[in-house]
């Protein structure tokens, strides 16, 4: 009865979720907001200041301005990605929430709308938290590199929908290891991040830029905060829109799957 | 006939429910009638807990009609979640709040203001006497007042159905008891409940009807004190077994079963059966006690330990 593609019946119900999950982000907001603050700041110094020391430029641009808008989707994709792995996979099997939840009127499409839509502003969060830090060190430009929250947004999306298909799979919480060490790692490190996409051989931009998610985030958060903006931007959000799209409706029927028998 | 009919809130007709090969509920039909207790008794596996989330919507059924409160789950499921309130099995209250934390997130998932989710809960924490315990995260909590808390949580809506899975489940008598006495409070106030349980006792305390169910089937119906006349008698004698008792019994035609060292007789006079034992079979111990739902259950679905 239920295919992967069926179009999910979600209703505003589905803020219910969000708003539970935004309150317990809030009542902890100290072990919330340091992490991507410290990452910020380690992030600039190591590899920034570092690593920028001895290479300068990229392209004619200082590499800390390079990597800035990196660092942002890097943190965009990492927030959204774990929240909606280890996180909602803790609410799910152990915690039984889902459960809870889903004995009043939300349904399982709420509920993982709700959780996709939080590790979306999370990853909103996040963003607003690290601008302040690159803005203060002059590495990033106004005020183009606001529209960096509601791209944070639409990245988060499609990172908590790609997320929620694993937790919807995995058989325990330790398998979750595999997407986060074997796709978000390597991830991390050549989707265009800390050295052009350019230096990669052909092929393998290719797979970059057909396979990996974070190469047309980072492309358009470059964009953004150099700025420098070209018509490639509607490319990367018209892949992005897309595998957005594709990713949330199969998480939410996978999720179905697994939770309702 | 007098009187205004009562409304039905549950129908239930042939409902069947598969997963894969397995048939968990094998087309069963019951009734439940507002302001009734309705209990589920069954050994481990019968189908109890499959019945109860196909009712709370949240399990599709295999087939079958069902409607709750008029309503198929299947097309209404918001519609009639609104008016349950669901105790659950397993405790899955959520550990990143408090007690009054709890009851009022649950609460904003029945589209309840604020203001009166606040004062609701309150209210509740007294009625489950929780409210020393107010602002204590769940997770401090002994397992007696988790389960108080479910129930509790249960109520935020004011439901017109409750459903409990197990709602002792593991508790000590203490505990028990608050929640039988709780649960007696909402049927006086004309709530309708319907539960499973292990605990026989429980249901032929708190139960107007109740349903034995075994392999996924309903094998009978009725309230507590009629099935227990109608399957074993009034009393149960017990005397120790020995090789006169049992021939002698065989010899006198009286019919009785052996359980380990004992053997059964129930009867509708234990005096009969007692003076018969003692004239005849010299019998050592000899224990008459009235006949319980137990008893009833035993005989039904068998002495087989169930996994």
């Amino acid at each position: 009865m239920y295919h992967f593609w069926s179009i999910p019946r979600i209703t505003r119900r589905a803020w219910k979720v969000w708003h539970r999950n935004l309150v317990v982000f809030f009542r902890t907001w100290k072990v919330n907001f340091f992490p991507p603050l410290i990452e910020a700041f380690l992030y600039l110094f190591a590899i920034g200041m570092g690593i920028g020391s001895y290479v300068k430029e990229i392209d004619g641009i200082p590499y800390v301005n390079f990597i800035a808008p990196a660092i942002l989707a890097i943190s965009v994709m990492n927030s959204a990605f774990f929240e909606c792995t280890y996180g909602s996979y803790v609410r799910m099997y152990y915690q039984k929430s889902f459960d809870a939840m889903i004995a009043t009127p939300l349904s399982i499409e709420d509920v993982i709308a709700g959780e996709i839509l939080w590790g979306a502003t999370r990853s909103v969060l996040y963003v607003i938290i690290m601008l302040p830090v690159f803005a203060a060190f002059g590495v990033i430009s106004f005020p183009t590199s606001l529209l960096a929250i509601p791209l944070a947004f639409l990245g988060g999306l499609m990172f908590a929908g790609i997320a929620m298909c694993f937790t919807a799979i995995t058989p325990s919480i330790d398998t979750l290891n595999y997407p986060s060490f074997l796709f978000i790692t390597p991830m991390a490190l050549f989707s265009g991040t800390f050295f052009p996409l350019t230096l990669l051989p052909i092929l393998f931009q290719y797979i970059a830029l057909a396979l990996f998610p974070l190469t047309h985030l980072v492309a358009i958060m470059r964009m953004l905060t150099l700025p420098d903006l070209t018509g490639m931007v509607l490319f990367n959000l018209a892949w992005i829109l897309l595998v957005t799209t594709i990713f949330c409706i199969v998480a939410i029927n996978l999720m179905r799957r697994r939770l309702i028998v | 006939m007098g009187g205004e009919p009562i409304p039905v809130i549950i129908v239930v007709q042939d409902l069947e429910k598969k997963f894969g090969d397995i048939i968990a509920v094998d087309k069963i039909s019951f009734t439940v009638k507002k302001g009734e207790v309705f209990g589920f008794l069954g050994p481990n596996g019968a189908g109890k807990t499959s019945t109860m989330k196909i009712i709370a919507c949240v399990s599709p059924r295999t087939s079958g009609t069902l409607r709750v409160f008029g309503m198929d789950p299947d097309t209404y499921p918001a519609e009639i979640k609104l008016r349950l309130g669901v105790v659950p099995q397993e405790t899955n209250l959520d550990p990143d709040f408090t007690c009054f934390g709890n009851l009022f997130t649950y609460s904003r998932y029945f589209d309840i203001p604020p203001d009166i989710a606040r004062q609701r809960a309150d209210e509740l924490l007294e009625f489950v006497q929780l409210q020393e315990k107010r602002d204590v995260t769940v997770e401090k909590l002994s397992g007696g007042m988790k389960r108080r808390l479910i129930l509790a949580r249960a109520l935020v809506n004011n439901p017109d159905l409750l459903i409990l899975d197990e709602p002792t489940i593991g508790l000590d008598p203490q505990a028990r008891h608050l929640i039988w006495e709780r649960l007696k409070m909402l049927q006086a106030q004309g709530n309708t409940i319907v539960l499973t349980t292990h605990y026989l006792e429980e249901a032929a305390r708190l139960c107007d009807l109740l349903v034995i169910m075994d392999n996924g089937k309903i094998l009978v119906e009725g309230s507590p004190g009629d099935l227990v006349k109608q399957y074993v008698g009034k009393e149960i004698v017990e005397v120790e077994k020995t090789k006169e008792v049992l021939s002698c019994l065989a010899g006198k035609n009286i019919p009785y079963e052996v359980i380990g060292d004992t053997v059964q007789i129930a009867t509708g006079s234990s005096r009969e059966i007692v003076r018969t034992l003692f004239d005849h079979c010299s019998p050592h111990k000899v224990l008459t006690r009235p006949a319980t739902l137990e008893d009833v259950f035993l005989k039904l679905t068998g002495r087989k330990l169930r996994e």
